[in-house]
């Protein structure tokens, strides 16, 4: 059996979850899904509803509140008697509890996996993309982290069964302080977004990437950056799309004044559709772009805003 | 205190990588090697924590084969104040390195252990998880901001959509982030000095534990090629194509 650790943050399961389910189908075991939290009933119903998960089991307490590791990872080492599979998604939630059930249960993990060849067989890059190893486990458990955007989002189901869980483990030796969470208006997350509009160096100074946002408003996308504009401070690191930041893959990726750094790539060249617009014709963002317009970005980007609205005034007039 | 701080020799990261034949491997021989650079950035933390006097001593320590002395002199030469090298020629899983830093952990009663959050050779991101739970001790991860405290330390990660702060109890393994700060220029005096700090040799097949890799990589290819696509000639022509090729806007 297979049991996926759910991403959350007690009310919204995070959709990396959903991606992590569809993965695990390929591995042809029953699905359970373990929602640790506190008061997280919403997450629960949200985890039934998964298309493909058998059960979910409930531990539901105030220590498992910030879902430490510490405590986390000793709670499903707990559990992990019956499955074969212990699955997370590759993000910084389960980038930081997987490893530690792993050695809990003396067992190697198998990081960021984008793809699943047989029951034995997986495939993962190396050296931020630029390879890929293939590899094979002949271990009767499991640990594995999962890159979500290699995968599809599951389907939805009537809802499943659930198991509470009473087992409660304190984290004694680590303390939550905070969490300060990057506020992005009303625009979408850059892990569930389905059009990204990322900025980079070219974009010149902070003051000047109003010109993305306004952009991302029009296209209801979310913001990204490359490195170089995090460093120069044009946003919060948060934002920078690559091998040290995030990885994402949405329908559309509009890289604006970005060079195409090989880390940067790492981290958006699986965008469905990729446009780069950058005044440098030898730019290799135009290697893997599919439209690309060389041009000054201050002149093509509110063009671009200014055409887009333009049309979404003549279709709403219609 | 006193702190641990491990090093991983890994391929320049400017270096591009070629891969075998026979696709197995990346090619390491006659390859420009370099520091891990996130385990750079967890020795300078190191460094300023013994700047400021609340770290007492620094220890580094790496594991792979005889090359990877250079590595430990580099940290030495850094400020380490001495280094241990496990000697090996079988390439380990972050299991058996985790397993290998947890006994030197204790044999050196550190405190602190410091590294970065990955290598970026292989990407893995465990190693430090994997000492934490072999010692049972707190772990901060991804670590952008840190304070120690005589019996604590408060570290600022950085998690998906924002900063986290922890307090953790000491000891503890912290594994750093780039923005925590920026690593320092090694100086020729302190490369000459470092050649006269004690480091130490020992196998790896000595250490009294039992290691072996249950995951094994069986090929390793390149990336598929994304096809170059078309360069337009304007913005209307962008809209265009989005909207009536691409169908995505």
């Amino acid at each position: 059996m297979i049991l996926i650790v759910a991403e959350h943050n007690n009310t919204v399961l995070n959709n990396a979850t959903l991606h992590v389910i569809e993965a695990a189908k390929k591995l042809q075991l029953p699905i359970h899904v373990l929602v640790a939290g506190s008061k997280c009933t919403d997450v629960v119903s949200a985890a039934q509803e998964c298309a493909g998960v058998r059960k979910v089991l409930i531990a539901d307490n105030d220590a498992y509140a910030h879902q430490l590791a510490e405590n986390v990872a000793k709670l499903i080492y707990q559990l992990s008697t019956e499955y074969s599979y212990i699955l997370a998604p590759a993000t910084c939630f389960g980038k930081d509890i997987l490893p530690r059930v792993a050695a809990l249960l003396d067992v190697e993990q198998i990081s960021d996996i984008t793809d699943i060849i047989n029951q034995q067989t997986f495939v993962r890059p190396i050296y931020a993309g630029n390879a890929y190893a293939t590899v094979t486990t002949s271990l009767s458990k499991n640990v594995i982290t999962v890159r979500a955007t290699s995968f599809p989002l599951c389907g939805s189901q009537d809802k499943c069964d659930t198991q509470a869980i009473d087992i409660n483990i304190p984290a004694s030796n680590t303390e939550f302080i905070s969490i300060n969470s990057t506020d992005t208006g009303k625009l979408p997350d850059l892990n569930s977004a389905k059009i990204v509009v990322a900025g980079g160096r070219g974009i010149s100074s902070k003051d000047k990437f109003t010109l993305i946002q306004q952009l991302a408003e029009q296209l209801h996308a979310a913001i990204g950056a490359s490195r170089a504009a995090v460093d120069a401070g044009f946003v919060p690191n948060d934002l920078q799309i690559g091998q040290t930041g995030k990885v994402v893959a949405p329908d559309l990726y509009i890289a604006i004044g970005i060079s195409g750094a090989i880390q940067h790539i790492a981290g958006m060249k699986d965008s469905k559709v990729i446009v780069a617009i950058n005044r440098d014709p030898d730019a290799p963002i135009f290697d893997i772009a599919d439209y690309g317009l060389v041009a000054d970005l201050f002149d093509a980007v509110p063009e671009l805003i200014a055409s887009l609205s333009k049309a979404e005034r003549l279709i709403s007039s219609e | 205190m006193r702190c641990l701080v491990a090093v991983k020799q890994v391929i320049d990261p400017y270096v591009h990588i070629r891969i075998n034949k026979e696709q197995t491997a990346v090619i390491q021989e006659n390859v420009k090697m370099a520091m891990n650079p996130f385990d750079e950035i967890a020795m300078e933390a190191a460094l300023q924590f013994k700047e400021q006097g609340i770290i007492s001593e620094v220890i580094a320590v790496s594991i792979g084969a005889p090359g990877v002395q250079e590595t430990l002199r580099q940290a030495l030469a850094r400020g380490a104040d001495k280094a241990i090298m496990v000697m090996s020629e079988k390439s380990y899983n972050p299991l058996s390195i985790a397993k290998v830093l947890a006994k030197i952990s204790k044999q050196q009663e550190v405190d602190l252990v410091l590294m970065g959050k990955q290598a970026i050779d292989n990407d893995c991101n465990q190693t430090g998880q994997m000492l934490a739970a072999l010692l049972d001790w707190p772990q901060a991860t991804f670590v952008s901001k840190l304070q120690l405290e005589s019996t604590s330390l408060i570290a600022t990660r950085e998690v998906d959509g924002g900063l986290e702060t922890l307090k953790c109890k000491i000891p503890a393994v912290v594994t750093t982030d780039l923005r925590l700060n920026e690593p320092r220029v090694i100086s020729l005096p302190n490369i000459m000095q470092a050649k006269k700090k004690p480091l130490t040799e020992i196998s790896i097949e000595d250490m009294g534990l039992e290691l072996n890799n249950q995951i094994a990589t069986t090929t390793i290819q390149p990336p598929p090629k994304r096809k170059a696509g078309v360069k337009l000639n304007s913005v209307t022509e962008l809209v265009d194509k989005l909207r009536n090729e691409a169908k995505i806007i």
